[in-house]
């Protein structure tokens, strides 16, 4: 078998063991675009689970969708209450496209309707990106995870699905055992994979009990760890096992801390392999560049993740807009006013027409008017500049140059602008957040260069600004503009080591609080290093050996665009 | 499908290890003015399951039957809710989740569109706050809540008071909960305002003992295969538990903080800079409630060096630049404080 093949054979359990056991799998990640392969995926998955009530649900939809509400347009029309029925009380099993799409709100609201009744989940995920996926409150509750995105279409025929075979392994599934050694080997290899979530192991219990259930047995073998391996714990690896140092260490075996386990370290039967055997087939799963991979999801996520103050459009607060028609639900609030006035007119026509009391206004769906908020969170935008001298004053002057730019254009997109110079030994905030172009002009044009790369001073500043401005409500980010190593410390002493530890290290706070950044090298030829505090920032890495301030402008506005 | 309304969620007793976490929820539960719970981690840790273990480890309440709000007694209930009878009726404590993106509408209550549009009434639809009176509310995720959210809740659980004024409706009615919060801090970090304000906080991590995880692995799947019968098997373990928070509550006004651990908590306080008079506050609380916990008199350097974790760290002031966590400067300075 090819490795797609044999990865496609691995989706066809997979659908199989989910069939059998959806409540305690959880559901399916599937990360695949649309296509004919994902399409295969789905067909399968549709008759695989016939018998269970699947709803598909978008990444927009609303509470009362999604709880069921009242039903506005029937109440009024009928006089009576009348309600509809949520989709969560409807169904067994969601289906969401575009889960990676799915906002904060409604993962937490199904990771809830996951954990209390059992609802299983097929996120169809359409990330492109690394760090584009479906919310990790989802991804973590869902057992199976299955990465299509390189998958041929040659390599993807239609699932063999056999529903006399899945109900017969339904009825075993109950009976199937699980020596407790094999429970511990899956926790044994979770967390030598990194693992630190509990639900990795349980799930990969259950996959490896339907696996056995399917096989037509009732006890879990070999075969079924391995599946249960490569479904559940492989795609949620966050180290690679070294194989050989563990096992040293491992040597002692750890009885005195569990009497009771003491006779499952007797030798081993043939048919239960020990968690080395399970993590030499881990390992050999596990994609070469995963590393890489991972470090690029957290950084991403981590800058998502910046929390108070992003850019949102909210119904409920910010500028009033003027009131809309529109249907009721998901958070909107009617506009009583607007919503009387629009059905006036038709009062005398509606009282004759239902021969109805005088007394009562009469309401239609028609008349209900939203109230609209437009709230957008100011964006500031923290140029760190190199003033020293090895950044020749051509750079600073198109650095200048840029920040006028971007402020004159400032106004429409309600963007502010600070700027932080460094050089000699320290930083200095030369222009707090504003958006005042005079003001600034006059503050760029005395801003002498000269002196050493106290780099870090610099992103110190910035940091301190960006939480200023956070707590202003602004939304900021970082753009570093430099050509050169560090090579003065936070103390202020030339110390060219103990500057790149600093300046990485202020790298990483800036990461993990999620400040989006940018590095603009605005050397002759790319900078050694910046890279890789650029990697370090969670932040692009834009070398402009020749930048003026309109392309120095544009790559800002580019990189940092909300 | 599980079958929860039968056996219950996986009892609070049977969580393996996650002490600390364990300990803060009791205390919680045993004074309710210590001030709520947050909880930070890892996903998959078991925060969530501690939360829903502990509403059925609660001992029950007294509230007049068809209240939104709980009401003890029938004077207690507010006009706007119609009430069918006066029973009194036992109820479980209730444990409100807060969801994410909930909007203000549903956390505050709002104009019942439904009852204006088709009876014509002006009438208040009570919200998660109201529901929460007298139990708790609790907030999976907490750090991204939104900021407006916060604020409220922050408001709301300062006074205990939901004051409702919209779409023509002012009203206002008691809300006196716990909050609990539970949150991962790799996915953004939670304002200072809104740490100080939650009583005790915990940090929970993944046990690094292999045979400690085994365990947990091991109960959960016990749970899951037959939860009925796990259930019953800890019912008798949640039963003792729930005996010790009776007791201590009890208790909890005849235990004597002397003047010692009084000088003890503001030496502890002074010394490691927190900020206000909130932290002396919530140590010496829940060190007394610990110590009626223990059934003990008085509280002892014991009790507050047991506490002082959960009720200080959050209270520092952070400095990204230090590598030691909070956890490691409060216990040292309680070492250098308390020998």
């Amino acid at each position: 078998m090819s490795g797609g093949e044999a990865r496609w054979h691995g989706v066809n359990l997979a659908v199989a063991c989910l069939a059998l056991d959806p409540g305690g799998l959880g559901g399916m990640w599937i990360r695949a675009r649309v296509g004919p392969v994902r399409d295969r995926l789905e067909d399968g998955l549709k008759t695989a689970l016939q018998g269970l009530k699947l709803r598909r649900i978008a990444p927009t939809i609303s509470d009362d969708a999604l709880y069921g509400g009242v039903d506005l347009a029937a109440t009024l029309e009928a006089g009576t209450l009348r309600r509809t029925g949520g989709v969560l009380a409807d169904a067994d099993a969601l289906i969401l496209p575009m889960a990676e799409r799915t906002p904060v709100g409604l993962a937490g609201r199904l990771a809830h309707a996951m954990d209390g009744d059992g609802m299983c989940l097929i996120a169809l995920d359409e990330g492109a990106e690394p760090g584009e996926h479906a919310p990790e409150a989802l991804t973590d509750r869902v057992g199976l995870h299955i990465d299509l995105t390189d998958h041929a279409l040659t390599d993807a025929p239609a699932l063999a699905i056999d529903l006399g075979a899945l109900a017969e392994a339904r009825l075993r599934l109950p009976k199937v055992t699980v020596p407790d050694e094999i429970l511990a080997d899956l926790t044994r290899v979770a967390d030598r994979l990194g693992i630190s979530s509990f639900r990795a192991p349980l799930f990969a219990l259950a996959a490896a009990r339907a696996s056995a259930a399917l096989s037509g047995s009732e006890e879990v073998e070999e075969p079924d760890l391995l599946l249960a391996v490569e479904l559940v714990l492989v795609p949620r690896a966050t180290i690679i096992p070294d194989l050989e140092a563990d096992a040293a260490e491992e040597t002692p075996p750890p009885t005195d801390t569990l009497p009771e386990d003491a006779p499952d370290t007797e030798p081993q039967s043939v048919d239960t392999p020990p968690a080395e055997i399970l993590l030499q087939a881990a390992k050999a799963m596990l994609p070469p560049d995963l590393l890489a991979r991972l470090k690029a999801g957290k950084a991403a996520r981590a800058a998502n993740a910046s929390g108070a103050g992003a850019a949102k459009a909210g119904n409920r607060r910010g500028r009033p807009l003027p009131a809309r028609a529109g249907r009721m639900g998901n958070g909107a609030r009617v506009d009583l006013v607007a919503t009387l006035r629009a059905a006036a007119p038709w009062q005398p026509m509606r009282r004759s027409a239902t021969g109805g009391d005088p007394d009562r206004i009469h309401i239609r769906m028609s008349d209900i008017r939203l109230r609209r908020y437009q709230e957008t969170s100011d964006r500031a935008i923290i140029f760190v500049v190199d003033a020293s001298g090895s950044s020749a004053m051509a750079r600073l002057a198109e650095a200048k140059g840029a920040v006028e730019l971007l402020l004159a254009e400032a106004y429409s997109r309600r963007d502010h602008v600070a700027l932080v110079a460094f050089r000699g030994d320290t930083s200095e905030v030369l222009l707090p957040p504003t958006r005042s172009l005079v003001q600034t002009k006059r503050r760029l044009s005395s801003l002498p260069g000269g002196g050493g790369t106290p780099l870090a001073a610099g992103l110190r500043a910035a940091i301190d600004l960006a939480a200023l401005v956070r707590g202003k409500g602004m939304t900021p980010s970082v753009a570093l503009l430099t050509d050169g190593r560090a090579n003065v410390d936070l103390s202020g002493a030339a110390n060219r080591p103990q500057a790149a530890e600093d300046a990485t290290m202020l790298a990483r706070v800036m990461r993990h609080d999620g400040l989006p950044a940018l590095v603009v090298d605005t050397g002759l030829r790319p900078t050694r290093g910046l890279d890789d505090l650029a990697r370090e920032m969670g932040a692009p890495y834009v070398p402009l050996p020749r930048a003026d301030s309109r392309s120095l402008s544009r790559a800002v506005d580019a990189a940092l665009a909300p | 499908m599980k079958d929860m309304s039968v056996a219950g969620p996986f009892p609070f007793s049977a969580i393996v290890g996650q002490d600390e976490m364990k300990q803060a929820m009791v205390l919680t539960a045993v004074d309710a003015g210590i001030g709520g719970v947050l909880v930070f981690g890892d996903r998959g840790t078991g925060k969530s399951t501690a939360v829903r273990g502990l509403a059925a480890l609660l001992p029950q309440i007294e509230a007049v039957a068809g209240c939104p709000m709980n009401s003890r007694i029938v004077s207690d209930v507010p006009d706007w809710v119609e009430l069918k009878d006066d029973t009194i009726v036992q109820k479980p404590t209730p444990v409100i989740d807060l969801p994410l993106g909930a909007t203000e509408d549903r956390v505050v209550g709002a104009l019942d569109i439904e009852k204006a549009l088709t009876r014509g009434e002006k009438a208040f639809e009570p919200g998660l706050l109201a529901r929460a009176n007298r139990g708790y509310l609790y907030i999976d995720e907490a750090n991204l809540l939104e900021d407006h959210l916060v604020d409220l809740l922050l408001d709301v659980a300062q006074s205990g008071l939901n004051v409702v004024e919209r779409e023509g409706l002012s009203i206002r009615h008691a809300a006196k909960f716990v909050l609990v919060g539970s949150g991962n801090p790799e996915e953004g970090e939670l304002r200072p305002q809104l740490l100080d304000r939650f009583g005790l906080s915990v940090e929970v991590e993944s046990p690094r003992d292999i045979e400690v995880r085994i365990d947990v692995i091991r109960r959960r799947d016990a749970y899951d295969r037959d939860p009925a019968a796990f259930c019953a098997e800890w019912r008798g373990a949640d039963a003792d538990l729930r005996g010790r928070i009776v007791a201590a509550r009890a208790r909890l006004n005849d235990v004597d903080a002397s003047d010692d651990a009084l000088r003890d908590c503001a030496s502890l306080c002074v010394a490691l800079g927190s900020d206000g008079l909130r932290g002396e506050l919530t140590l010496l609380r829940a060190a007394r409630a610990l110590a009626a916990f223990d059934g003990d008199t008085d509280v002892t350097r014991d009790h507050l060096r047991r506490v002082a974790p959960s009720a200080l760290r959050h209270r520092l002031r952070r400095d990204p630049l230090d590598d030691a966590g909070s956890t490691i400067r409060v216990t040292r300075t309680v070492e250098e404080v308390l020998g």
